[in-house]
């Protein structure tokens, strides 16, 4: 489904990602992770087109789609959850999920947007419940969750979150990871970049570990959770926090 | 019957492109955790950035059996020696062993792909697998042993030697596969005609054979004696050990699970890879072990690649039974041959036992070649003009199809030295 080949991208003459492989199998919930600063946001804008790579493909569905423009990567299928939310804050919950809505439109599939709105409801009650406060008003884990629910309107096939647990607290990541777990299983692909390695292996099937711009081991997500290395280095400060 | 199927049937792009990431984060780990790696990479001007694709694999150094024994015990290890659960040593074959080194998850690994290996060759859960490897620092039995538990079949950790107490359990415990050296089967099977026991009544069915050269001929005489099926599986510890490759029931080569090993062949004196299909010296990168990964392994091990598909349905391309190893090939009057290929031509004459050796002298410049083999009973060592005959045909066979002329000695039965690890078909007096 998604296949990136030795992608390069930087920030002017600072390397991020040095030629990096990896892939995403359809139905798959891959994780890739790794500490701050590894790159592991750079790698997603670079594969959604935000930013461009030096050398390197991103194939879609067998399409490069880091030559096209990002409103059409969302339109073939591919949508993106942004690291810290980004919702509308001044709007009410209901209008920031019809905005994600605006492929569907483009897809002359307007009839199903009220489906899709009721099954973002179904997999957000809480949503609902709050479908005309402002945005703003949201607690974090809700404002996540509508970041999420907004990606699904769009309908895709393979959705990328950057981070969704960042700045949740662990009963919150619990729920949230439960709910990606359910999106995959609903038939979506699933690519998560997370530095809560635990909890994201946990409901992945294979994960990547992201070091200073490389990928330095790859599995099954139940083998990289077993690895008493990787556990050393990445797994440690999940459990302080769920410990808490 | 698959193993894992998804992985053995792999679409070949995705394989390259997972044969890129594997080799990328490999890659990376070395240079990170071994001095030896970094220092070559250096020394090279390689660095791992540099990787664009699986073809560039020939920019990265080779390692030699040397660089091992250089960095004995553990100077080539990745992981800190508190991940290592397991180690274990090569045969010594060739020289002083050297050690190799297992983290869980390469067990597991390790596992599957014997795992693989065995399925491939017949096993099921439902069957009862003995184990006639020595047990110890060799990695066969233990190799064979958590692959077969992994498949589910019941396993009898045997280990080899006690051939006629071998062959009481086999009866008793109602033995179905049979994982040894095939010289050591033979030798089970020579022994079980002795003690007068029908074949038929034995529960065998399959022989999963390995760790040494051997030829078609002798599978069929190994099939015919033991009544199984018999299929040629490879490995080598500095890798991993068995389960690098496997034969499926299609008896045509070797699947190598290269999802985990990437193979070149390359011509042992330029060190330039072959023509794809052409023999050469088989080299190996491993693409996902933790513990003790290996750069462009030489294996000194010579095979060839066979790129047709086979009709088992694994994508994994296959290669040819080894050959031999580099080590072991005989120049006999400028004509290379290897032990396996005499084998081969002893096995198909009449009236000789699946038992012979090789014995090289030097006379002046040249080497001289003499192949003891053992005269079966038919062969009454009176009648001396039936085993001339004899020799006679064998000499034509291996000047007509090994282009090699030898001296053939008949020797009685039970004369020649038996194995119950990896025989030792070569006696060179050249050395003494
Ligand atoms: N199916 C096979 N056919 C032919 N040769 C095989 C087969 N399987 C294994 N071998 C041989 O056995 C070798 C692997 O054995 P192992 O690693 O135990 O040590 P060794 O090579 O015998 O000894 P050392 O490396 O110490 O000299 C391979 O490199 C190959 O030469
Ligand atoms: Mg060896
Ligand atoms: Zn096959």
């Amino acid at each position: 489904m998604l296949r990136v080949h030795n992608l390069s991208a930087g920030y002017g003459s600072l390397h991020v990602l040095r030629r990096l492989s990896l892939h995403v199998k359809p139905g798959e919930i891959v994780t890739i992770i790794g500490a701050n600063g590894a790159g592991k946001s750079t790698l997603l804008r670079t594969i959604t087109g935000l930013l461009r790579a030096s050398s390197g493909e991103v194939l879609f569905k067998g399409e490069d789609i880091q030559r096209i423009p990002p409103e059409q990567v969302v339109f073939r299928g591919c949508s993106l959850v942004p690291e810290g939310r980004q919702v509308f804050a001044a709007m009410p919950v209901r209008e920031n999920l019809l905005l994600g809505a605006y492929v569907q439109h483009k897809r002359g599939k307007r009839d199903e947007v009220a489906h899709d709105l009721d099954r973002v409801f179904g997999l957000f009650p809480v949503l609902r419940q709050r479908e005309h406060q402002l945005a703003g008003t949201l607690s974090g884990g809700e404002q996540q969750m509508l970041a999420i629910g907004r990606a699904l309107m769009a309908r895709p096939t393979l959705i990328m979150l950057d981070e969704p647990s960042m700045g949740l607290a662990p009963l919150i990541v619990k729920d949230i990871f439960h709910i990606i777990a359910k999106i995959r299983d609903e038939g979506c692909t699933v690519l998560l970049v997370e530095q809560n390695a635990r909890s994201a292996l946990k409901i992945a099937n294979r994960g990547y570990v992201l070091e200073t711009g490389r990928i330095i081991l790859e599995g099954d997500a139940g083998d990289l959770l077993a690895n008493r290395e990787i556990q050393r280095a990445y797994l440690g400060k999940d459990l302080d926090g769920e410990n808490k | 019957m698959f193993w894992q199927q998804e992985s053995e049937c792999m679409d070949r792009k995705e394989l390259e492109q997972l044969q890129l990431e594997r080799l990328e984060s490999t890659l990376n780990r070395v240079y990170l955790n071994v001095p030896f790696y970094l220092k070559k990479f250096d020394e090279m001007g390689f660095n791992p950035d540099d990787l664009s694709s699986l073809d560039d694999l020939g920019k990265l150094p080779f390692t030699a059996k040397s660089d091992l024994r250089e960095n004995y015990p553990y100077g080539l290890f990745a992981f800190p020696l508190r991940e290592v659960v397991r180690v274990h040593a090569s045969s010594g074959t060739t020289g002083v062993s050297t050690v190799v080194g297992y983290t869980r998850n390469d067990i597991k690994t390790w596992s599957n792909l014997v795992g693989r290996v065995l399925t491939a060759g017949g096993v099921t859960a439902d069957d009862v697998v003995q184990i006639s490897f020595n047990y110890g620092l060799f990695t066969g039995a233990f190799g064979l042993h958590y692959g077969a538990e992994r498949v589910g079949a019941s396993v009898i950790p045997m280990s080899s030697g006690n051939t006629k107490r071998q062959i009481k359990i086999m009866q008793d415990f109602k033995t179905t596969a049979l994982v040894s050296t095939p010289s050591y089967a033979m030798l089970i099977a020579d022994t079980i005609r002795e003690m007068n026991i029908d074949p038929n009544s034995l529960s065998l069915k399959w022989g999963l054979f390995g760790a040494e050269p051997w030829s078609d001929s002798m599978r069929r005489e190994l099939e015919q004696k033991l009544m199984i099926k018999a299929t040629d599986n490879y490995g080598l510890s500095e890798v991993m050990g068995p389960g690098v490759a496997g034969e499926c029931l299609h008896q045509n080569g070797l699947h190598i699970s290269e999802d985990h090993f990437l193979v070149e062949v390359i011509d042992p004196e330029t060190l330039q890879p072959v023509k794809l299909g052409e023999v050469g010296e088989m080299v190996i990168t491993t693409l996902t072990k933790e513990a003790f990964p290996m750069i462009r392994y030489r294996t000194r091990d010579l095979t060839r690649l066979m790129p047709e598909t086979c009709p088992c349905g694994r994508t994994l391309r296959r290669m040819s039974r080894v050959m031999g190893r580099t080590d072991d090939m005989l120049i006999i009057r400028g004509v290379n041959v290897f032990p396996s290929q005499i084998e081969a031509v002893l096995f198909d004459v009449e009236g000789t036992e699946p038992h012979y050796q090789i014995v090289i002298d030097r006379k002046g410049a040249l080497d001289d070649a003499t192949v003891l083999v053992e005269a079966s009973e038919k062969i009454f060592f009176d009648e001396m003009k039936k085993q001339k005959e004899l020799i006679d045909t064998i000499k034509k066979r291996m000047a007509s199809e090994l282009g090699i002329a030898v001296e053939v000695k008949l020797v009685e039965k039970k004369t020649i030295e038996r194995f119950e690890g990896k025989a030792k078909r070569v006696i060179d007096n050249r050395k003494l």
